[in-house]
């Protein structure tokens, strides 16, 4: 198989946990992640399924090379970040992206929709110019939001959907080969979520993307996923193919997983969904 | 223009100020302030006397002729020193909010963004000079080192600027965590840009509204210096007004009144300006109009 794009091997986050009663507070810490491998190969879609606080962020987090690991380290095509040169690391923070759920919160409230999508442009890429702008167009116009109506918005005038397209829009900016994408459509409305995974599946077939998407709902990884892993408390406790897991999960927790979810049969769901983001069409009404 | 393009509009600069007026106090506030600023501006157009200079006519009460706030016990104009003391109360309450505020962001940005030692250390160093008796403090300078106006300055601004950057920590620590930030940062910005241009604007609505606050802090302190007397003696002040009235307060009350009136309704200004300011800046009160 080909080298991965990216790649953890064995990390671990810990954090400092204070106990707040006592004067001298005793520090003990605790491992939100614990020793987790997991590779992302060109144009794979990875879900990674987990309840909250199982530690799916924090890992996540690591791999955009925004929290260095405790333990093991994080490669980029086959080279730790840690070893990386600076047009190396220029090179990572340009292929790895992230689209993160509470869309709310992921733009900037000062910053029109134009200002938060240019500035990977400006920043990853270095583009100065008129071309900017039209690169911005081109970037809304690609995630179906009007770029004249769009423009020169601020994001609390838009609906959560149309921030998270904002959201897409400012992950491609980069041309990136790999998305993280932190729960991306959990705190949408079903009806907008097929939308935004349809977007982020056709994104994917066009640019060979890589995504390693982080969820809690088993229906979107059956309509999107190639592999699934399974974490629980930190650790990792089932990995493998979506169909082989989702049929006949080995583990306990992935078996209380599967019956957790609210449609009885959850490969129907991810059928439904699946069926659901082919007959969407782009467009979301205005709020 | 359709209501949808009226929305967008109103987002942007002159919805500001359009805001700002929501609030009747808010406009009474900023009317008073401009006024005090204008008199202090054109203080000798508008005094009509030398407010240092005394006449004949001492303890003259209010609507005298000639003298409409009534003279002090040295036959001087209140209304014109009342007018010149607004020059000194504006400058060292604008010019001490400056200062605070400005070393406020600087240590509370770089304390709120790097966390860690950095954070450690200058929240000690801040937390030494909240510690310190205001008051106190400024009397030992000012008897150790004389009085003066820039000494005064300094020494509010030494006192005033750690809760600005307690403030400013503690939003810059806070917004460091929210997820714009890492996008900017995932988009290939740096540390400075990142603090300057992604977080500190976030900042700018808490950062306006204390420095309005400091202002009123500062010239309340400055007239309670100059009340016990250690203002600098070749300026009127509001608050040597008051120091020299005190003694007649029984015969004279016209001598404490206006000067304490103007301390009292500038400090309030201020303040209600703040709350204001507070309202109008928070992004989220925007588009509704």
């Amino acid at each position: 198989m080909s080298t991965p794009i990216l790649e953890a091997r064995g990390v671990s986050q810990l954090f400092p946990i204070r106990s707040k009663q006592r004067l001298f507070a005793r520090t003990t810490m605790q491992r939100a992640v614990d020793g987790i491998s997991v590779a992302i190969h060109p144009g794979e879609v990875v879900a990674l399924v987990g309840e909250s606080g199982s530690g799916k962020s924090t890992l996540g987090r690591m791999m955009l090379g925004l929290l260095p690991p405790s333990e093991g380290s994080i490669h980029f095509r086959g080279k730790a970040l840690a070893a990386l040169s600076a047009e190396e690391a220029r090179t990572f923070r340009r292929e790895v992206q992230v689209v993160f759920q509470d869309t709310g919160a992921s733009l900037n409230p000062r910053h029109t929709i134009a200002q938060s999508v240019a500035i990977p442009l400006l920043h990853n890429l270095g583009m100065r110019g008129p071309e900017v702008a039209r690169r911005v167009d081109s970037l809304l116009d690609q995630v179906g939001l009007a770029p004249g109506r769009f423009r020169d918005r601020l994001p609390h005038e838009l609906s959560g959907g149309q921030r998270q397209r904002v959201g897409i829009a400012r992950a491609m900016a980069s041309d990136p080969s790999v998305i993280i994408a932190d729960e991306p459509v959990s705190a949408l409305d079903v009806s907008v979520r097929a939308q935004v995974l349809e977007l982020m599946d056709r994104l994917r077939r066009q640019r060979q993307l890589a995504y390693l998407f982080i969820t809690h709902d088993l229906g979107v990884v059956r309509a999107l996923a190639d592999r699934v892993l399974v974490m629980q408390g930190g650790r990792l406790v089932e990995a493998g193919d979506v169909d082989t897991i989702l049929s006949n999960p080995q583990c306990a927790y992935t078996q209380r997983l599967l019956a957790a979810t609210p449609v009885p049969d959850p490969s129907r769901q991810g059928r439904r969904l699946a069926e659901a983001m082919r007959q969407n069409t782009l467009g979301e009404t205005p709020p | 223009m359709s209501a949808h393009a009226e929305a967008i509009a109103s987002a942007r600069g002159p919805g500001f100020f359009r805001r700002l007026c929501r609030s009747r106090a808010a406009v009474l506030s900023m009317l008073y302030i401009g006024l005090i600023v204008l008199l202090a501006v054109f203080a000798p157009l508008v005094a009509g006397y030398d407010p240092m200079v005394g006449g004949d006519d001492s303890m003259l009460p209010p609507l005298s002729p000639g003298h409409w706030l009534g003279t002090d016990d040295l036959g001087r104009d209140v209304w014109a020193q009342t007018v010149y003391g607004a020059r000194v109360s504006l400058m060292v309450g604008v010019v001490t909010a400056i200062f605070a505020v400005t070393i406020g962001v600087v240590v509370g940005g770089l304390a709120g963004y790097y966390g860690g030692w950095a954070d450690t250390v200058l929240m000690r160093v801040s937390e030494f000079f909240q510690t310190l008796p205001r008051f106190v403090l400024a009397l030992i300078v000012i008897a150790l080192f004389g009085s003066g106006l820039w000494k005064v300055i300094f020494v509010i601004a030494i006192l005033s600027w750690p809760q600005t950057a307690r403030l400013v920590r503690a939003s810059v620590s806070s917004l460091r965590q929210q997820p714009f930030v890492d996008a900017a940062r995932v988009g290939g910005m740096g540390d400075r840009a990142l603090l300057l241009r992604e977080i500190l604007p976030n900042v700018a609505a808490p950062i306006i509204v204390t420095g309005s606050l400091d202002v009123a802090a500062a010239i309340l302190l400055e007239a309670g210096l100059g009340f016990f007397g250690l203002g600098d003696p070749n300026h009127i002040s509001w608050g040597s007004m008051l120091n020299e009235a005190q003694q007649y307060l029984r015969i004279a009350w016209w001598m404490s009144l206006f000067p304490g009136l103007a301390i009292a309704l500038t400090v309030l200004s201020f303040n209600v300006l703040g709350d204001a300011l507070n309202d109008a800046l928070n992004p989220r009160s925007r588009v509704r109009s």
